[in-house]
């Protein structure tokens, strides 16, 4: 089984390096000069020398490559195009702050997809069953931003509950932040709890079908007892997988909510660095963004596999 | 309500019903748009009166009406995209399943580093560097959505493949062209227009979102979801015109989701007596 779980980790490696190859080569696909795309209309003879120097452009791209995978391992991403400061300066307390949405978001988002799916395979067929199976088809069709507003308009402007500008900053002691995030994470929530809870409820009613079911039904025992504790177990592996790829959705997510609340996370300080051309910025929130991505669509694999004791043992 | 032989269910009457109405506003937008989209017909943030149905936006334009014409803009981009990335996609995923391994390993390696990544991550890294014109824009998304086409059109050609009459068609001396057009494609609709409706989806959410982000369609063209951009602006002070677009968005891809929720339902069931 470790032999598994580390020719897992090594492909998730490789595809790693793979993913920084790609943006890196995005970066490179140009017809023209990347200090010229870079400038565009600003763009005079004393601005693309000084650019060319900064980046480095006149070495070969593969070079040019190498340095910077070199640079990322220790922590270097070298310098904003925007402001001149440290990348990394910059992007530090922007990921601290979308860790800690997203990891919000994401303790919250997963037992309470599990449950509602668990309640919904219990009573399925009921009033809640086919009341939840439309509003869950609704919030996967919807963009993200119109669950944003609906929020801000009816919670903060119309109740006043929770303030609709998620302004934290390194100071905040964690109980404000807690409150003052609260509705960026019910977005987040919402967006992805639809989409694990369906799943759930479609894995464990189709274990139901299976005759060891129908023993425990003949046994006598306890409808929620019998989906708890006999069909959930085996339901396990797709959950798992579900829930994993859903957290990785949510890293797109992020990028959206963040700008909804204008929550000072890497998704609004990516967005920002697109226009305005700052590619070593871009590329290093690209790298945070896709290393997490193929993370958690590792984790999926692993516990596929894991959570199934036939897969665990390969004969 | 029958529609390619099937009786449509309540739902998915609702959704073709959301689909029909939006494509006819599109297709209608400068006959019955009351004011042209970048027009200033008054103050800024007019409330809605008989005059300007939803109100004014941010400098003056009419939100009606820009709606309109941002359905022509969003849709019709939409379906531009989904057309190129349902051609490049099918053709790849075909090629790959007919031509056998070599092909097939490297389409497939090449789709799976592109899927490595959060689309909309891949799209910023692209969009930083070349800009975000219209036809950019095209190529980028088609591009990284062929990836998701491919895997589909490449399982269920696969599957169509190892039939005899591929088979006999191959020794006849057929070329790939011939066998992909004739052979497979007409066996392979039905899981390829629920994919459609899929992408098609998944597309016009993906170009919202990035109108909304600012990267996607510039100013003046109207888009939802750059409408939804702007007219945020004020909903802290009670506006709800930022629903309006995002509202119209929702609508759209709730509509296509019953139409193919059903579609999938139908191909799904079996064709035998006791379906």
């Amino acid at each position: 089984m470790l032999k598994l779980i580390g020719q897992r980790l090594a492909l998730g490696l490789l595809t790693l390096l793979a993913a920084s190859v790609l943006i890196f080569a995005g970066t490179e696909v140009l017809p023209g000069d990347l200090a010229s795309a870079i400038l565009q209309n600003s763009a005079t003879p004393e601005n693309l020398a000084e650019i060319r120097k900064e980046l480095g452009l006149e070495r070969p791209a593969a070079v040019r490559y190498v340095e910077w995978l070199g640079g990322v391992v220790r922590g270097d991403f070298g310098h904003s195009l925007t402001n001149k400061r440290d990348v990394i300066d910059e992007l530090a307390p922007r990921l601290k702050n979308t860790v800690f949405l997203a990891a919000y978001a994401a303790l919250i988002a997963v037992p309470l997809a599990v449950i509602l799916g668990l309640l919904a395979a219990i009573w399925q067929g009921g009033v809640y069953d086919r009341s939840i199976n439309v509003f869950t088809l609704m919030t996967i069709s919807v963009p993200e931003y119109f669950l944003g507003y609906l929020l801000i308009k009816y919670i903060a402007v119309e109740l006043g509950w929770f303030p609709s500008l998620a302004n934290v900053s390194p100071q905040t002691p964690l109980g404000d932040r807690i409150f003052l995030t609260f509705l960026p994470m019910l977005n987040l929530v919402l967006v992805v709890v639809a989409h694990m809870m369906r799943l759930t409820r479609a894995s464990v009613l189709a274990i139901m079908a299976s005759p060891y079911i129908e023993m425990a039904i003949l046994k006598g025992l306890p409808k929620w007892r019998i989906v708890v504790q006999h069909a959930f177990p085996n339901a396990l592996a797709p959950v798992i997988n579900v829930i994993a790829l859903n957290l990785a959705y949510l890293i797109v997510g992020v990028v959206i909510v963040e700008n909804v609340f204008t929550y000072p996370g890497l998704g609004t300080l990516m967005v920002d660095r697109v226009s305005k051309h700052d590619v070593p910025m871009v590329q290093a929130c690209g790298l945070i963004f896709a290393a997490t991505f193929i993370l958690l669509n590792m984790i999926a694999d692993i516990g596929a596999i894991m959570s199934n004791p036939r897969l665990r043992h390969p004969r | 309500m029958r529609l390619f032989g099937h009786k449509m269910s309540i739902l998915a009457q609702i959704g073709l019903l959301i689909v029909v109405v939006n494509i006819a506003l599109a297709i209608l937008a400068p006959v019955i748009a009351p004011y042209p989209e970048a027009d200033l017909v008054g103050d800024a943030w007019a409330d809605p009166s008989p005059q300007f149905w939803f109100g004014l936006d941010q400098i003056g334009r009419d939100i009606f009406s820009r709606m309109l014409y941002g359905a022509r803009m969003s849709i019709g981009l939409s379906l531009v995209i989904t057309c190129l990335s349902f051609t490049i996609g099918i053709i790849a995923g075909f090629s790959a399943a007919v031509l056998g391994r070599w092909v097939d390993v490297a389409l497939s390696r090449i789709v799976d580093l592109l899927l490595s990544m959060p689309t909309l991550i891949f799209a910023f890294i692209i969009l930083s560097v070349l800009g975000t014109e219209l036809p950019v824009l095209i190529v980028t998304i088609a591009v990284l959505d062929s990836t998701k086409v491919f895997r589909l059109s490449r399982a269920v050609a696969m599957n169509i493949v190892v039939l005899e009459f591929v088979e006999a068609a191959k020794l006849r001396g057929e070329g790939l062209w011939w066998i992909i057009r004739r052979e497979i494609l007409p066996n392979a609709v039905p899981p390829l227009v629920a994919e459609f409706g899929l992408r098609f989806c998944f597309t016009f959410l993906f170009i919202a979102a990035l109108s909304f982000l600012g990267l996607g369609i510039q100013p003046p063209f109207a888009d939802w979801g750059s409408m939804v951009k702007d007219l945020a602006q004020v909903i802290n002070y009670g506006s709800p015109a930022a629903l309006y677009p995002a509202g119209a968005i929702a609508l759209l891809t709730i509509g296509v989701n019953f139409i193919v929720d059903w579609l999938l339902a139908v191909y799904s069931k079996g064709h035998g007596e006791g379906a």
